[in-house]
């Protein structure tokens, strides 16, 4: 694989356990957050990541940003093995915006302090040049100037976003992890914020891991979808593939709880089963046919194997016979 | 539909002293609610949609004041009701369903005694028939084995499964209005459409009234009969579900529907509507629309405009002052490009 060729970020094969107390005396049962995920997220395009809560979201974004060490399975930047780098020079690299941007900044912390942390960690430039920097900074995200000696609590929610992109973009990273980065604000802030990211990834050549659980959102924004399911990437397709054609049981469902504001159709009936089940304590087989609508024999007994056509990646039995077309397309 | 109202209120406005002077939440709105009808509230964070709720349920904090032309429930006036009177019709005849299951369940106290209390209060002094009625709405409201749920604690719940107690529970007593505020904000998407459909299958087996108060248009869009839009304390659009979607004609929510991607409608990367600016500040003497700082169409007349609402017949009304053939015609111009 030549280095141009090669995805801003991969991960082969990760899987990451917590051991999760079962209380007093009981000892501990391992916990599979992430269970053998393969994801490729290629150069200035945006993956958008799908899934209920729970199901392993956030901990591949911790493992990508470096925070979390998988179990097994590697981490490349570049196509570079995770293993070679330093906790530093992977924040270089990736940089994280998080949902709650009012828990996400120091509250006694003034703006600029803030956005030029990075640098000061990093030892970039002159610290005579941090504030024309964060000037600068402020001006690409669309902030006015003087808010540089504000403080967070200042600010509305959408600035504190701004201010929190700002702090991201800061150190130039080739790949921006977006954790729901607009599920905390305003209906007419959230699209003033995607408008943002979306000039920013043009102006800047960005990559963006996009977490979310608004699919409106994710088709807006995605090149590229993957969802996820206890730990499993269990479909990934381009998006219009994806939105279009969804194979999955599990993907349909989550399609079909999307609310369109069409005042003519009516509250969807997803006919999903209400309970997820306990991550700690899956379910044999296919860990999604307790609440599958479609559920056989055998998905209660043996786990799926990926089968992909083309680039649609599935996990599921309906279309595990060679490439075979399920029984149940739309 | 019948048109028997449950729930009248007219000229509702809400004040807070705070340091800076006198802060207006809600300014006057009015709406009714009658049986097996549904009322969606609109607005951003602090619109003023919640405070609305908790004076209707006289849960207002102590300091704020609340004056109204008229609050009748049932066809009685609850406006200076004593707080024992109160406290009989919540829970009893008009129940709550706040948005975080997580808050608004006692963890110290089992399933089974929080939801056989509000039954014991205010129906009963039956144990058993109070126990009974819980294992049957928690089985309705789809938690299975609903008989040895009674016994545990809100902790080994899941949150879908708190909101359904807590939507059992607001059901205990048979209310005639439900108020949801953000019911399902803290809930997955796939929760969300399970905790909606069962809402609107109960209030249609049930033919209760229900106020439902959120953010979100996509489920205004599917769970509405009437809508209502506020901005800045104040309602500028309301009107039946269908024709404030397809004809919005207040600037503020053809912004906010402008901004929402809609699979289908809006292309991948294209870019999406705002409504630049900020919510103005609600403290002090206050005149003209709210909106007009935001507003793509503001005037000079915008800045002292009355606050009589333009009808459109069908109940559909909003307050600009721009003529309905100028905002209809330009929907139709922007329809033939």
């Amino acid at each position: 694989m030549t280095e141009a060729a090669a995805p801003a970020l991969e991960t082969v094969d990760v899987t990451c356990v917590f051991h999760v107390s079962q209380g007093f005396l009981r000892g501990s049962k391992p916990l599979r957050a992430v269970n053998g995920v393969s994801l490729k997220i290629p150069r200035g395009q945006v993956v958008g990541l799908v899934g209920e809560s729970g199901c392993g979201k956030s901990t591949m974004a911790n493992i990508l940003l470096g925070l979390q060490k998988p179990n097994s399975g590697d981490v490349r930047y570049s196509g570079d093995s995770a293993a070679g780098f330093s906790r530093r020079e992977i924040a270089r690299r990736i940089q994280p915006i998080f949902q709650d941007p009012y828990s996400s900044l120091n509250p006694t912390k003034t703006i600029e302090s803030i956005v030029f942390q990075p640098l000061r960690i990093h030892n970039v430039g002159e610290p005579s040049e941090w504030s024309v920097r964060v000037g600068e900074m402020l001006d690409v995200v669309g902030l006015p100037r003087r808010v540089a000696s504000s403080y967070p609590s200042q600010l509305s929610g959408g600035q504190r976003q701004r201010v929190a992109i700002a702090r991201a973009l800061i150190m130039r990273p080739e790949v921006v992890i977006c954790d729901e980065p607009t599920s905390a604000l305003d209906v007419s802030v959230q699209s003033q914020i995607l408008n943002l990211l979306q000039d920013l990834k043009e102006e800047l050549g960005l990559t963006y891991l996009l977490i979310s659980h608004n699919l409106a959102v994710v088709q807006h924004m995605a090149d590229r979808v993957a969802v996820m399911y206890l730990g499993r990437i269990v479909e990934e397709a381009d998006s219009d593939t994806l939105f279009n054609d969804p194979r999955h049981p599990y993907t349909r469902a989550l399609l079909g709880s999307v609310l369109t504001p069409d005042p003519r159709l009516g509250v969807p009936d997803t006919h999903l089963g209400a309970v997820f089940p306990n991550p700690v304590d899956p379910p044999p087989g296919c860990s999604f046919h307790p609440r599958c609508p479609e559920c056989m024999e055998i998905c209660r007994s043996e786990p799926p194997r990926p089968a992909s056509d083309g680039g649609h990646r599935i996990e599921c039995h309906l279309y595990g016979g060679a490439g075979a077309p399920g029984t149940a397309t739309q | 539909m019948a048109s028997q109202k449950i729930l009248e209120v007219e000229n509702l406005s809400v004040d807070i002293p705070v340091s800076a002077g006198m802060l207006h939440p809600v300014r006057g709105i009015g709406f009714s609610v009658s049986r097996g009808e549904t009322l969606c509230i609109v607005g951003e964070s602090g619109c003023g949609k919640s405070l609305t709720s908790l004076s209707i349920m006289g849960l207002l904090p102590k300091i704020a004041r609340r004056r109204a032309d008229r609050m009748d429930f049932l066809g009685r006036d609850i406006r200076n009701l004593r707080e024992r009177d109160m406290a009989r019709l919540r829970g009893g005849s008009m129940s709550m369903i706040f948005q975080e299951p997580m808050t608004s369940l006692n963890p110290a106290y089992a399933v089974g005694n929080q939801l056989a209390e509000v039954y014991l209060r205010h129906v009963g002094r039956n144990r058993m028939t109070a126990r009974d009625r819980a294992v049957f709405l928690l089985e309705k409201v789809g938690i299975s084995s609903a008989g040895s749920r009674l016994g545990q604690y809100p902790h080994q719940l899941s949150g879908g499964q708190r909101q359904r107690v807590m939507i059992a529970m607001a059901l205990m007593c048979g209310p005639e209005l439900i108020i949801a505020d953000e019911p399902t904000t803290a809930l997955d998407v796939t929760i969300q459409a399970q905790i909606l459909h069962l809402l609107a299958e109960l209030q249609r087996e049930f033919r209760m009234g229900m106020i439902l108060i959120t953010h979100d248009l996509g489920i205004v869009a599917r769970v509405a009969d009437k809508v209502q839009v506020m901005y800045a304390g104040k309602t500028v659009e309301e009107g039946p579900c269908e024709t404030v979607f397809d004809a919005p004609m207040h600037p503020y929510t053809q912004g906010l529907l402008r901004c929402i991607p809609v699979p289908g409608r809006t292309r991948r990367g294209e870019r999406l509507g705002s409504v630049p600016g900020i919510v103005p500040n609600l403290v002090g003497e206050l005149s003209g629309c709210m909106f007009r700082n935001r507003c793509d169409y503001a005037t000079e007349a915008c800045a002292d405009m009355p606050d009589e609402p333009t009808r459109m017949g069908d109940g559909h009304a909003y307050t600009c002052l721009r003529a309905p053939e100028e905002v209809l015609g330009e929907g139709r111009a922007a329809e033939a490009l």
